[in-house]
């Protein structure tokens, strides 16, 4: 009998642990499975049990439904009030279109059979099988763009490297995933660590890079523990290491803890830490793929751009470039997160709107009030009202609203929300996170929490945020990097989409 | 959490292990925090020394990251996640419950990835979804 109860993170955080004890000390009999979580977090502890007619699924589990789940015959598929039905069959999930988290949930992240079982190394061989321009051609053609929130062609970012002579070369997959309300790179690590390895394994072989580093921040010890027993396997079996599957080919990974460091997930600052310094913000150019760690031109990428890649590879560039819109092309894991009443991953084609997220998805919010604000893109991103909510989410569409896709993380607010407490905390925030480096984002953030405070008080309200406006101007136009740069976002958007709130009378 | 006292002997033997490593402060200084619970001062001058470096490189590195201490750290640690999706769950107010009943243990942080099931708190390393005052009192045990 086997039974499978996630481990990711999240999961083990409300209780996985102790069901998956529950159900071994119950019947030792019972194989049970560690899956990654198949990310409808609302509905974890999620426990699936395989029977001949597929995957049965129970949740949300604690550890004291246990007992009634074996009197229930669970193992068996038996009904009880904790019953989902097939697996396939929830409509959360089978709504959903999974490219980059095709297998998260469904296979044993630690199982390279599994693995190979459900379509993992094809798109690797294959591209063992093509030049490196055809390689690239093929990623171009896709229309993959960066997943970490710029959005830059991942092809041309390739050419470049490719292009650029070196003795060594690097591919950095940056897994410092710091924005608050997204968790995909997280659980993508967890539950299935090796499509990046794929992924970074195709990069380097394209571009002639024989080390890939793997940049994760402190905060994710699980993901941290995984994905290294995960390069362990891979080099035990010849996936890694001097020969690629048997190849010509030569390819590492090792990997990099943060040190708590929001400002580390910009790619610069990344490579400086990396390099054992403290994380400050580069000039650029030149461009990291021209002279990037080290000095040596390197790939920095996402997680999900990198783990989208096996897919492309195996699958050919159409079948990825028939989703999406416009420009956004391809699918991107949304994150709902906040006061959400179903949470989780949300994986689509661009172009859903974000009523669908929030409340198809999501079903509004957990405190069954009102919702009456998400933020959109991580602590850099734009707060958007209910009126707002048709928006078609994708890269342009996102811009033209007055925000950014950043990296798909949407945090819901219910009517308690005061936006100019918000957009205070998005200062303070910067004031806390900011390098150092340029003088509009580390005095800048300090001024204007300042400034929001004094609005919030009552204090000379019109001239003040005049005051603060024209120091947004000054943010976004002369800060170094994103974390200046977009910090404004936030706080413009709280102050013209919820102007009641920043009037500075007393709530 | 129990950590061995400071040693300049076993910090050695650490830092000899990432001789080959190439940028290798941070990986020092975590090193030294991952055995002893803290980055002691005379730390400094020997991983300077050791690397090559000068001690403002150190001290540098030593002061940019949040996560590094140069204290040793009270015996359970509670990292409180203040993010905004953690906020939207009133992560705020469970804050200053726990910051007025453990005090110099608690400490905030900025996201666990935990954001659809928060408010999300660390004890000890243990990540703690839904959290309530009680489910942090009873991991800290």
């Amino acid at each position: 009998m086997r039974v499978y109860v996630p481990i990711d993170s999240a999961a083990v955080s409300i209780g996985a642990d102790e069901v998956a004890r529950e159900i071994a000390r119950i019947d030792p009999a019972v194989e049970i499975v560690r899956n990654g979580s198949r990310g409808a977090l609302w509905l974890e502890t999620l426990v699936e049990v395989q029977t001949p007619s597929g995957r049965i699924a129970y949740g949300p589990v604690m550890p004291n439904d246990v007992g009634s789940l074996f009197e229930a015959d669970f193992l068996s598929g038996g009904p009880h009030r904790l019953s989902l039905g097939a697996t396939d069959g929830i409509e959360w999930l089978a709504s959903q279109d999974r490219i980059t988290f095709a297998r998260v949930g469904i296979i044993d992240p630690l199982s390279l059979d599994d693995y190979r079982e459900h379509g993992g190394l094809v798109g690797l061989k294959r591209a063992l099988t093509l030049s490196a321009q055809e390689i690239i051609d093929e990623l171009s053609d896709s229309g993959l763009r960066g997943r970490g929130g710029a959005g830059f062609p991942a092809g041309i970012k390739w050419r470049t490297v490719l292009q650029t002579p070196a003795v060594q070369k690097y591919i950095c997959c940056n897994a410092d995933e710091g924005d608050s309300g997204t968790f995909a790179d997280r659980m993508l690590m967890e539950g299935d660590p090796f499509t990046l390895i794929e992924g970074m394994t195709i990069a380097g072989i394209t571009v002639g890079a024989t080390l890939g580093i793997v940049y994760i921040r402190s905060e994710y010890p699980a993901a941290i523990t995984t994905m290294q027993k995960a390069i362990d396997i891979a080099r035990a079996s010849n996936l890694l290491g001097e020969s690629v599957l048997g190849t010509t080919h030569s390819f590492n990974i090792s990997i990099r803890i943060g040190a708590g460091s929001y400002v580390c997930g910009e790619e610069t600052a990344m490579l400086e830490s990396i390099e054992g310094k403290r994380g400050v913000v580069r000039a650029k150019p030149p461009l990291p793929a021209v002279e990037g760690l080290f000095g040596q031109p390197t790939v920095i990428n996402n997680v999900l751009t990198l783990a989208t890649v096996p897919m492309i590879l195996a699958q050919g560039s159409q079948a990825y470039k028939e989703r999406g819109v416009g420009r956004s092309l391809g699918t991107q894991v949304f994150q709902l997160a906040g006061n959400i009443a179903r949470g989780g991953i949300v994986e689509k084609a661009f172009g859903v709107t974000l009523e669908d997220l929030v409340n198809t998805y999501g079903g509004g919010s957990l405190s069954a009030r009102a919702v009456r604000a998400v933020q959109v893109g991580g602590p850099l991103g734009a707060y958007f009202s209910t009126a707002q909510f048709g928006v078609s989410m994708d890269y342009e569409s996102l811009i033209a609203a007055g925000g950014m896709l950043g990296h798909g993380g949407i945090v819901v607010f219910d009517e308690s929300v005061d936006l100019a407490v918000q957009a205070k905390f998005a200062m303070e925030f910067c004031a806390i996170e900011s390098c150092g480096k340029c003088t509009p984002c580390r005095i800048g953030s300090t001024r204007g929490a300042e400034t929001i405070d004094l609005i919030i008080r009552g204090v000379e309200v019109d001239e003040n945020k005049r005051l603060l406006l024209d120091l947004c101007e000054v943010m976004s136009e002369g800060s170094l990097c994103a974390m200046g740069g977009l910090t404004p976002l936030p706080v413009k958007s709280a102050m013209i989409n919820f102007p009641s709130d920043f009037t500075g009378a007393a709530k | 959490m129990k950590y061995p006292p400071w040693s300049q002997v076993r910090a050695l033997e650490l830092l000899a292990i990432l001789r080959e490593e190439k940028g290798p402060v941070l990986m020092a200084l975590q090193a030294m925090q991952k055995e002893f619970g803290y980055v002691d001062k005379a730390s400094v001058v020997l991983i300077a020394n050791f690397f090559n470096k000068t001690r403002a490189d150190v001290h540098g590195v030593l002061t940019f990251y949040h996560d590094l201490r140069t204290t040793p750290p009270a015996q359970h640690q509670i990292s409180i996640c203040v993010a905004e999706a953690c906020q939207a769950v009133g992560g705020r107010s469970l804050e200053r419950e726990i910051k007025a009943i453990y005090g110099q243990e608690s400490h905030d942080a900025y996201c666990f990835g935990n954001c659809a099931l928060g408010p999300a708190v660390m004890v000890d390393g243990q990540l703690i979804g839904r959290a309530t005052v009680e489910k942090i009192t009873q991991a800290r045990r």
